[in-house]
Order: structure tokens, then C-alpha cells, then sequence
């Protein structure tokens, strides 16, 4: 099918999803006859007619309470939200609806709530963030964040057809920088598996999302100081591949922790954790963390740039755990 | 007034003891020089008396745990004290060796020594005991040094033999549990010193041919990458590695594991060290001891009349031994890089077994001696190495060594050098055996001695020759014993 852009990659999967299933439909602010804010579902109400892009007033709480209804009554809804920012509207219908229902009474929801997030683009403070945390802690979801292309459409082909609500993180930096030759046939990648973005033998850089091409970008710029990094891309948060984890910690004996999100609560403290548990005896240096400060995403240009972790803070942390 | 009570300096070369034993519980009263604790070190075993009288009120320094010499190990709180009534934590300063070079300073009650802590302890209402102001306040002894305090608070951290904290990580710990490697000998090439995964995969790389763990940490990393990078231009690729050490097999039968003891650790240590160092040869004689036993025989009971102690067969080899190194002094060197270091005292080390493992008293200046006089240094010192009682200074210097396996039956050894010795005397089993004299068999008491030397330095003839001497001198043995 040729190479797509990673916004592409997710719109053809969510496209040959809505062909293959009558049950999915799109539910969202903008999707419509906009096409989205990113464009993402671009095309789909021409194609499969309004009673199954659905264009809704501005509330998210109203859309993800449909979303969950409509789920419960056999459908299997995505839903858009215009940033991931927004979703905070739609918390509780989320957390306290979508997530625990299974759990109080038996029955599957299974809705995608997907959106762009992450810095990078200067969006400021109401259109970056990484969030993902928040529902990282909430049992009964699944937490999605793909990387490449290829994984993107394979993840929300996945996610669609999960029977459990799933946040689906889309980052938005990627969307047009971030093209991968895709396969014609149809594929998914499965939810909780992570994914050796580059094999290496010095440290092991834990990632997912836009940093995995920082932290591959960093492997790079390490070459020249022969520190070898080995990339491990989560993929999905919620459940995450621990074995996968714990299998990269024991190959190196080193290990940085990196994302976007900011430091404290970030997933990174999860993942310090489990390997001080489950590795110990396998570290040869102290769990280092490379994130964002525990600040909201600046506006400012050249404040946004200090915020985020990049290729050279990366380079510099792995530089100093090397010598350690 | 607390006293602390410092891990002893037992010889110039010691830096670091282990406490083996507690004498005393925290809480039992204790008086002064009566025996506190016991300790190993790498050349004695001691009863280390208290410093003082008190209670013993707190043990930083628990049983079979390492500490660098000066480490304070222990506290006594003394008679009355109005010290660690007072405050939270008591200053510990070192009391073991007030300055004596200069008189104490007087200090006036309001000037406060830069060592003193910030808020000082206030003294507790209504304590009307007399306190001399320059006592309470008697800066720290110039060797407390703050390495001490922080080794003593890092409690069971291991010791490095620069008495500073090993530095690693839970990764090379685990591998140098497995492959059972002692991290003081690994040297580190992180940050401070810190043994890395790549160090302790150098040094195990290195397999056998590293210097043994306490000689020479610093060429041990050295010598393993200088190996690893030879290897593959010296060997053809279808060779093993031959330094490389066979991985033990893994037993899978339940098992028992027990941690060495220090005096264990450090023979094992002596020994392969010795092993590495001399080119060991031993050549074998056979004694008749006709003469020696009826010597012995006949003077056994006036000797003991005399003396109180028995007459053994010892001072016998001994005397026979200094009386051949006198004629062949190469057996009372040792050897330095190129050089050879002939010794002017002999000094003679007797190998007395333990319960525990061995020990090596040395009969010094055993050539100015006569018979009585080294009977009487063997009995004496074996009796106080069974009992642990010896000094430091008494089990060094040795420059010869004699051991007795016989004691047990063994008809020869072929003994280990006692190092930096190049030569080491083993005694077989003294019994009757059928011997041809004057083509007939006759019954003779005979002895098989066995003599261990360093080929670097001494040629087999030379080795005979001196054996011919030690035999000669038993066969026709004419010195009085009484």
C-alpha cells in the first residue's frame, strides 16, 4: 500500500476497520465535514454517511457518554478528541463510566478514545500535554502510544477491536514528520506487546511515543563515544510489556528511563520501580530518568525547546551513566 | 565519660581486623584490660582486653564483619557518666591515645575546640560531679580521622584494603558472589573508583593467572585486559583458553553453604599466592633415628625433672636444620624481583595445626640457641598458638619453616613454602621399619623428611646436599640435651 505519513497510517486503519465492522462508527467535534482538526478522518463521511461520523456539539462529556452507551448497546465507537488536552471534560464518563463498567456489571465497552497530544508543535500549555498518565492509574482501561507508522495503524486496528476502553495516544509531532512503508494486508500489532527499536549492548533507553526517535537519534550521537544504546518502543502503557522490560535491564545492567511527560507520576517511576524489584541484582548503575520538568508546556518557543527532553539531554545522561 | 573501643593495630603492615568473637554483650559490665572481644587479622589471632571499665553500651561492629584498623568498634560507658545522660548522641572522640608528645591544652570552660559539636551537650541539672573542663573537653586524638567515623557508621559496608568502602553495584556484587571474587582485589574504573560490569567481567576473564586478591589489586585489572586483548594473537582460535578457569560444576544435591573464616580465607590466600610465586620441587630423604630416639629416650625424664616440659622430637629437626642452613644459607633467603636477600638471623617457623585451620609460630634467632633453648621456644609457642595467646610479633620474620605432618601418621608431605621463604622442612611419621644394614634386615626407627624449595633459587643438588646435612646431623647426633 505504499509509504504512508503516520497520520495516514492511522486514518487507513481506522478506514478499513469502519469497512470491515458496521459496528464502528466515529463520534467526535469536527470529524465530519471538516475532516478533523488534523484531518484524520478526512473523506469518511462522504464515505460511510453521517450516521457513522457523527459531528457533536462541543462537549466531551456528551460524547464519551454516548460513546459508552452506544458501546453497551453493541457498538463499537472511536472517538476523537480535538487534543488530548480535552479529554479532561470527558474524565469521569471516562474513569468512573468506561473503565468500570466491565468490572461492576459484566458487560464490555468497547470504545477507542483517540487524539492528538505532546509538545513540540509551540501549542502551549492547553494543546501538549501528555497526559497519559491519568489513565495509566486507572484500572480497567488500556493505554496506547505508537511510534512508527506501521505500529500506529496496526495499534489502532487493535485498539478498535478490543473489547475494553482504550485511550489512544496520538502524537502529533509525528503525524507528518514519521512515514513507514505499510503492507497491504490487513495486520495488527497486538495491545501490550513493546518492540526493540534498536538492539544494543551499553544501556538500555525505555521509551514510547514521539521519544523513542529521540532516544534512536541519541543512539546515534552515542555511536561516536561507542556507548551502545538499545531502544525499547512500549508501544502500550496498559497494560506494558514488563518481560520485555526487565529483558533489556538484564541485557545491559544500565538503564534510562525516558518520556515527554513530566517527572513526578510519570510512567518512568512505574517502570524505576519494577526494575528495583524485579532487577536489582542485574543494575550495574543507578535507574536514571530523562523527562520533562514538572512544569506545564511553556508557551514560548524557546522555552518549549528547554522543556523537552531531546537527543542531547539523552546523549548526555546515557554519556555520565556509562562512566558510572 | 564513653570510651570507644578501636578495632587494634596489630603490626605495621595490618590494615584491617575482623572481629570474631564478642566476649560481652551490650549491657554486661566490664573491667578494665579484661578480654572484651576477639579478632583475626591477616598474621594473628588476639583477645583484645577493654580499654577501660564500664558498661559496654553499644557494638558497631558485629561478629565475622571487617573493619579498617583505628575503626571504633565498640563503647564503653564508664562509672557515673554524665555524658550519655545528657544529650542524644554523645561526641565520640578517639580516646585511646591522649596526645602524650606535649602536655594537654588547658582549655578555659568557654572556649569551645573546632571539633566540639555545634550545640554542645549541656550538662544535666543538679550533676554536681566534679568535671575538669580540659577532660570534657579534650580535642580528638590527631588519628581520629573522619574515614574511621564513616567506616564505623557504614556498619557492615564492606572495607576495602585501603580501609575505604568498596564501591560496585548489586550486578557486580552478584557476579562476584558467583564467581566467588573478592571485590578488594577488582579494581574499579567508574566514577571514585567504582567497580563496573566491565571491570569484574576483565578480572574473572583473566581466570587463574591474576595476582592473587591482596598483593596486587592494582595490576590485577591491568594484567586481566592485557590477557583478554593477547589472547587472540598468541592462541589458535581452536585452543581453549587454558588460564581460563573451568566453571564449577552446578550441584544440584542439597548442600550447605558456610562462609570461611578469616584465618581460612587468609591460608587459602597464602597458599595459592605461594603456589603462583615459587617453582615448588620437594625431594624426599629417609632418616634413621636411632640416635635421636635414644637420646630422647634416655634424657626424657631427667629432661622433664629439669624443665617441666617433655622432650619431643622437634628441637631435634630444628637444630638439624639451622645446622645445615649455616652451612647453606641460600635456604634462609627469599627471594625480590632480581635480587636474592640472604637473612642474617634464622628464624625458624613451626607449623602447629589448629582446630581451626594453622598457625606458624617462629622461634627467632633459633642459630643463637642452644637444644634446651629451642625446646623451650617450640613448647612455649605451640602451647600459646593452641590457645591463641601468641603475639603479633611472634608468628613473623620466619625465614625457614619445619611442619610435622608425621604427628598424624603421614609418612611424607610435600609441603607448601611458607612465603616469601624459598624452602619448607616436612617431617614424616617417626616409626620401625625393616632396613638392610650390612646386607641384613634390621629394625630402625626411621623417618621420611620431605623439603619443599623454590626452584628459582635452589638447584636440586644444593636441595641434597642440604638434606645430607640435616640427615648427617639426626644419624650422629652428638649434642647434650639436658
Amino acid at each position: 500500500m505504499g509509504v504512508l505519513t503516520h497520520l495516514e497510517a492511522i486514518r487507513q486503519g481506522i478506514w478499513e476497520e469502519m469497512e470491515r465492522d458496521p459496528s464502528v462508527f466515529l463520534i467526535g467535534e469536527d470529524i465530519g465535514v471538516y475532516g478533523g482538526a488534523f484531518k484524520v478522518t478526512q473523506g469518511m463521511l462522504e464515505k460511510f454517511g453521517a450516521d457513522r461520523v457523527i459531528d457533536t456539539p462541543i462537549s466531551e462529556s456528551a460524547i464519551v457518554g454516548a460513546a459508552v452507551g452506544a458501546a453497551l448497546m453493541g457498538m463499537r465507537p472511536v472517538v476523537e478528541m480535538q487534543f488530548m488536552d480535552f479529554i479532561a471534560c470527558g474524565f469521569d464518563q471516562i474513569v468512573n463510566m468506561a473503565a468500570k463498567i466491565h468490572y461492576r456489571w459484566g458487560p464490555a465497552v468497547p470504545i477507542v478514545i483517540r487524539g492528538p497530544s505532546g509538545a513540540g508543535v509551540h501549542g502551549g500549555p492547553y494543546h501538549s500535554q501528555s497526559n497519559e498518565m491519568w489513565f495509566v492509574h486507572t484500572p480497567g482501561l488500556k493505554v496506547v502510544v505508537p511510534a512508527t507508522a506501521y505500529d500506529a495503524k496496526g495499534l489502532i486496528k487493535a485498539s478498535i477491536r478490543d473489547n475494553n476502553p482504550v485511550i489512544f495516544y496520538e502524537h502529533k509531532f509525528l503525524y507528518r514528520r514519521i512515514k513507514d512503508e505499510i503492507p497491504a494486508d490487513d495486520y495488527i500489532v497486538p495491545l501490550g506487546k513493546a518492540r526493540v527499536a534498536r538492539e544494543g549492548a551499553d544501556i538500555s533507553v525505555i521509551t514510547y511515543g514521539a521519544m523513542v526517535w529521540t532516544a534512536l537519534e541519541a543512539a546515534d550521537e552515542l555511536e561516536k563515544d561507542n556507548i551502545s544504546l538499545e531502544v525499547i518502543d512500549l508501544r502500550s502503557l496498559l497494560p506494558y510489556d514488563e518481560e520485555a522490560v526487565l529483558a533489556s535491564v538484564r541485557k545491559c545492567n544500565k538503564v534510562i528511563l525516558l518520556h515527554e511527560d513530566t517527572r513526578i507520576g510519570g510512567f518512568a517511576g512505574e517502570l524505576a520501580a519494577v526494575i528495583a524489584e524485579k532487577a536489582f541484582d542485574d543494575l550495574d548503575g543507578p535507574i536514571v530518568r530523562v523527562t520533562s520538568p514538572d512544569t506545564p508546556v511553556p508557551f514560548s518557543p524557546p522555552l518549549e525547546e528547554y522543556f523537552l527532553p531531546n537527543a542531547k539531554k539523552v546523549a548526555e545522561a546515557a554519556r555520565k551513566l556509562a562512566e558510572y | 565519660m564513653a570510651t570507644n573501643v578501636i578495632m587494634p593495630q596489630m603490626g605495621e603492615s595490618i590494615a584491617e581486623g575482623t572481629v570474631t568473637k564478642w566476649l560481652k554483650k551490650v549491657g554486661d559490665r566490664v573491667e578494665r584490660d579484661e578480654p572484651l572481644f576477639e579478632i583475626s587479622t591477616d598474621k594473628v589471632d588476639a583477645e583484645i582486653p577493654s580499654p577501660s571499665a564500664g558498661v559496654l553500651t553499644k557494638i558497631f561492629v558485629g561478629e565475622n564483619q571487617t573493619v579498617a584498623v583505628n575503626a571504633i568498634v565498640a563503647e564503653i560507658d564508664g562509672e557515673g557518666s554524665g555524658t550519655a545522660a545528657g544529650g542524644p548522641e554523645p561526641v565520640r572522640p578517639s580516646v585511646t591515645t591522649p596526645p602524650s608528645a606535649s602536655p594537654a591544652p588547658t582549655l578555659s570552660a568557654d572556649s569551645t575546640p573546632a571539633i566540639a559539636p555545634p550545640s554542645p551537650v549541656p550538662a544535666p541539672d543538679g550533676d554536681t560531679r566534679p568535671t575538669s573542663p580540659a577532660a570534657a573537653l579534650a580535642p580528638a586524638a590527631p588519628q581520629a580521622p573522619s574515614e574511621t567515623q564513616a567506616a564505623h557508621e557504614h556498619g557492615a559496608a564492606e572495607i576495602g584494603g585501603n580501609g575505604h568502602k568498596i564501591r560496585s553495584s548489586p550486578l557486580v556484587r552478584r557476579i562476584a558472589k558467583e564467581n566467588r571474587v573478592d571485590l578488594r582485589a577488582v579494581k574499579g574504573s567508574g566514577l571514585g573508583g567504582r567497580i563496573s560490569k566491565k571491570d569484574i567481567l576483565a578480572y574473572i576473564g583473566a581466570g587463574p593467572s591474576r595476582p592473587p586478591a591482596p598483593m596486587a589489586p592494582q595490576s590485577a585489572a591491568q594484567a586481566a585486559s592485557a590477557t583478554t586483548q593477547a589472547w587472540p594473537q598468541q592462541m589458535p582460535a581452536s585452543q581453549p583458553a587454558p588460564l581460563k578457569a573451568p566453571a564449577p560444576a552446578a550441584w544440584t544435591g542439597p548442600t550447605q553453604v558456610v562462609p570461611m573464616t578469616p584465618m581460612r580465607k587468609q591460608i587459602a590466600e597464602h597458599m595459592i599466592l605461594s603456589r603462583r610465586t615459587s617453582a615448588h620441587v620437594t625431594t624426599v630423604f629417609e632418616v634413621e633415628m636411632t640416635r635421636v630416639y635414644e637420646t630422647r629416650a634416655q634424657n626424657a625424664a631427667e629432661f622433664e625433672r629439669r624443665n617441666g616440659q617433655k622432650l619431643t622430637f622437634t628441637p631435634f629437626f630444628v637444630r638439624a636444620a639451622v645446622e645445615a642452613i649455616k652451612q647453606y644459607p641460600i635456604f634462609n633467603a627469599s627471594v625480590d624481583g632480581d635480587s636474592v636477600i640472604y637473612k642474617r638471623d634464622v628464624n625458624i617457623g613451626i607449623a602447629v595445626a589448629l582446630e581451626t585451620g594453622l598457625i606458624v609460630p617462629v622461634v627467632k634467632r633459633a642459630d643463637e640457641k642452644n637444644f634446651l633453648g629451642v625446646a623451650r621456644a617450640v613448647t612455649d609457642l605451640a602451647e600459646r598458638a593452641r590457645t591463641k595467646r601468641l603475639n603479633f610479633d611472634e608468628v613473623q620474620g620466619g625465614t625457614f619453616t619445619i611442619t610435622n605432618p608425621g604427628v598424624f601418621g603421614s609418612l611424607f608431605g610435600t609441603p607448601i613454602i611458607n612465603q616469601p621463604q624459598v624452602a619448607i622442612l616436612g617431617v614424616g611419621v617417626i616409626e620401625k621399619r625393616a632396613v638392610v644394614r650390612n646386607d641384613a634386615i634390621a629394625i630402625r626407627p626411621m623417618a621420611y623428611l620431605a623439603l619443599s624449595f623454590d626452584h628459582r633459587v635452589i638447584d636440586g643438588a644444593m636441595a641434597d646436599q642440604f638434606m645430607v646435612k640435616v640427615k648427617t646431623g639426626l644419624e650422629n647426633w652428638s649434642e647434650a640435651v639436658l
